[in-house]
């Protein structure tokens, strides 16, 4: 894997349905599968469903400390945060992609960590997806990274181009969110990290700085 | 036409207001806190009025007296919150008001699990208020579908001067996928010269009541809504047949369970069984006729039932079917999704019964 992802901490944020969840999830596999000691952490407080948290057994399997809520409250939209958060900040020999909850209200919870967080080598991820019709435009994109920036203390580090359109996604779309991330990181300064696609088109979309996945938050009836 | 990726209960609200819809009033209750949220954001800009109520009584007494205004209004819930909105929708259908209520389903008896579910059947195709009333019962099972029956239960509500209910499970509020925002018809629709909007030119008052003291006028007046169930039942009733040309074992599923049928259908089919999947669309009125033409089928051999609740659609498929071919179910309630294979295995055991 291309190494996009130096830091020690990794922070995903965004507006909700940008595909943060996706995005985290295939992060902390691909770490892990480069044999590095991962956690995901699931701070996700604002969706009731569709949280890495539902991807438990497929982290486990696959060597990633999953932190979250408590198994008892998997199912509820509890605020609550998961007190094994701390482990991520204290072991300094564990990798950590934090999965942080859609919108700024979502990105608040990182206001808590933010006086841990300034000493450790992190990266704070914002997710640009050009087709949410709430942030599908540079201006709309960037007010919500600056909202985010507002509400959790953090300076965004990184873009990630995340544009699909589910099972109907196409290269042209990724190359469509690749010109609007462009378009925020010359409004905001915030370099263009990586842009994420489905492993299957890669050879089509070579001379981008690709992340590939495989779609890990499957639909029921996908399952 | 451009493809955009939407959340379920945000294109809900998102098509509300493209169907003109300019009141909505709300209570949060997960999941579909984000068609009040988008609400408070967009109606305001596109010239409408949101507001959050005190409660969700509050809420459908408010959409009631936007409607008798003559204006589009809405409300959204989840079950246990739309079981406090039924005394509502009782008195818009007694009033012939107009109003759409959006329900997306939850685990439920009481307050449940805030997981998808379809417990609410019952209440919504059998009027959960009081009194002799329907409201036609809309249950999409794709985003792009809750978006065009969402904007289509506005113009259903004005035609027939009767709340619509949109029924989507929790999953549907709360997925996301892609879209297309169609160019819409809209229908034909009479004029609202019954609105309470001030009385202008008229030469008299329009009263909005549903308090009818004499026997014989109340019961004149149910004549006349039962007359509108009858246009309801006759105009509104639809669904989908998805790999039913052939079928053999009919899966009879309606919102998540419905792609879930489908994608055991499939599986069944690479097995040799030749499944099929009915899907009502409108969940009342229910498309008893084209079911009853399919149990009579030669080659259908069995109806398996599938919901996200203990049973509750199987009365209006057996109903339908009216014991000619077998009827089995496989249900998971309480917020728990059934599993492809799940549905599969059940599938595979009626076969076994009927070959």
């Amino acid at each position: 894997m291309p190494s996009y992802f130096t830091h020690r901490l990794t922070i995903v944020t965004g507006h909700y349905g940008t595909g943060k969840t996706e995005f985290s999830v295939n992060l902390a596999l691909a770490l892990a599968g480069e044999g590095a000691r991962v956690a995901l952490a699931d701070l996700d407080i604002v969706n009731p469903y569709f949280r890495s948290r539902e991807r438990r057994e497929l982290l486990e399997e696959a060597g990633v400390r999953l932190i979250a809520t408590s198994q008892a409250l998997a199912d509820a939209d509890v605020p609550a945060l998961p007190p094994e958060l701390h482990a991520l900040l204290e072991d300094r020999s564990l990798r950590g992609v934090l999965d942080i909850g859609g919108d700024p209200s979502g990105a608040r919870v990182l206001a808590r960590y933010r006086p841990r967080l300034k000493g450790e080598d992190y990266q704070l991820l914002y997710v640009v997806n050009a087709n949410r019709p709430e942030v599908r435009t540079a201006e709309s994109s960037t007010a919500y990274l600056r909202a985010i920036e507002a509400s959790s203390g953090l300076r965004c580090t990184g873009l990630v181009n995340n544009t699909h359109l589910c099972g109907e996604t196409t290269p042209e779309e990724v190359r469509r969110g690749a010109a609007l991330a462009e378009e925020v990181s010359r409004r905001t300064g915030v370099p263009v990290l990586c842009h994420v696609a489905e492993a299957r088109f890669a050879e089509q979309l070579e001379d981008l700085a690709l992340f590939p996945i495989e779609i890990r938050m499957k639909k029921p009836w996908e399952l | 036409m451009k493809r955009e990726i939407w959340k379920g209960s945000e294109a809900i609200a998102e098509a509300a207001i493209r169907a003109g819809c300019r009141c909505f009033f709300g209570y949060p209750i997960t999941p579909q806190n984000e068609i009040p949220e988008y609400m408070s954001l967009h109606m305001p800009q596109s010239g409408g009025v949101f507001v959050q109520a005190e409660s969700e009584l509050a809420a459908v007494n408010m959409v009631y007296g936007a409607a008798a205004s003559g204006v589009r209004a809405m409300t959204s819930s989840s079950s246990p919150g739309v079981s406090l909105k039924q005394e509502g929708i009782s008195y818009m259908a007694a009033c012939q008001l107009p109003g759409v209520v959006v329900n997306v389903m939850r685990g439920g008896p009481g307050l449940g699990s805030i997981q998808p579910a379809q417990g609410d059947y019952y209440q919504a195709t059998r009027g959960g208020g009081n009194g002799d009333y329907r409201t036609v019962v809309l249950a999409p099972a794709n985003i792009q579908e809750a978006v065009d029956l969402t904007q289509e239960a506005f113009d259903i509500a004005d035609q027939y001067r009767n709340p619509v209910v949109v029924l989507a499970d929790g999953l549907i509020g709360q997925m996301m996928e892609p879209i297309v925002w169609k160019e819409r018809t809209p229908r034909e629709l009479p004029e609202k010269t019954w609105a309470a909007c001030g009385r202008g030119d008229r030469d008299h008052n329009n009263f909005v009541t549903s308090l009818l003291i004499d026997a014989p006028s109340c019961e004149a007046h149910n004549l006349v809504l039962a007359e509108k169930t009858a246009e309801m039942e006759k105009n509104e009733c639809r669904w989908e047949e998805i790999l039913m040309d052939d079928a053999e074992l009919v899966f009879v599923a309606f919102g998540t369970p419905s792609r879930v049928a489908q994608t055991a259908a499939e599986n069944l089919r690479k097995q040799g069984i030749k499944a099929g999947v009915f899907r009502p669309i409108t969940l009342w009125p229910f498309p008893y006729a084209r079911l009853r033409e399919i149990a009579a089928l030669e080659r259908v051999k069995v109806f398996v039932d599938v919901e996200m609740s203990l049973g509750q659609m199987i009365d209006d498929l057996n109903l339908a079917v009216a014991e000619r071919k077998p009827v089995r179910f496989y249900g998971r309630s309480g917020g728990v999704i059934p599993h492809v294979s799940e549905v599969e295995q059940a599938a595979l055991e009626a076969w076994k019964e009927v070959k």
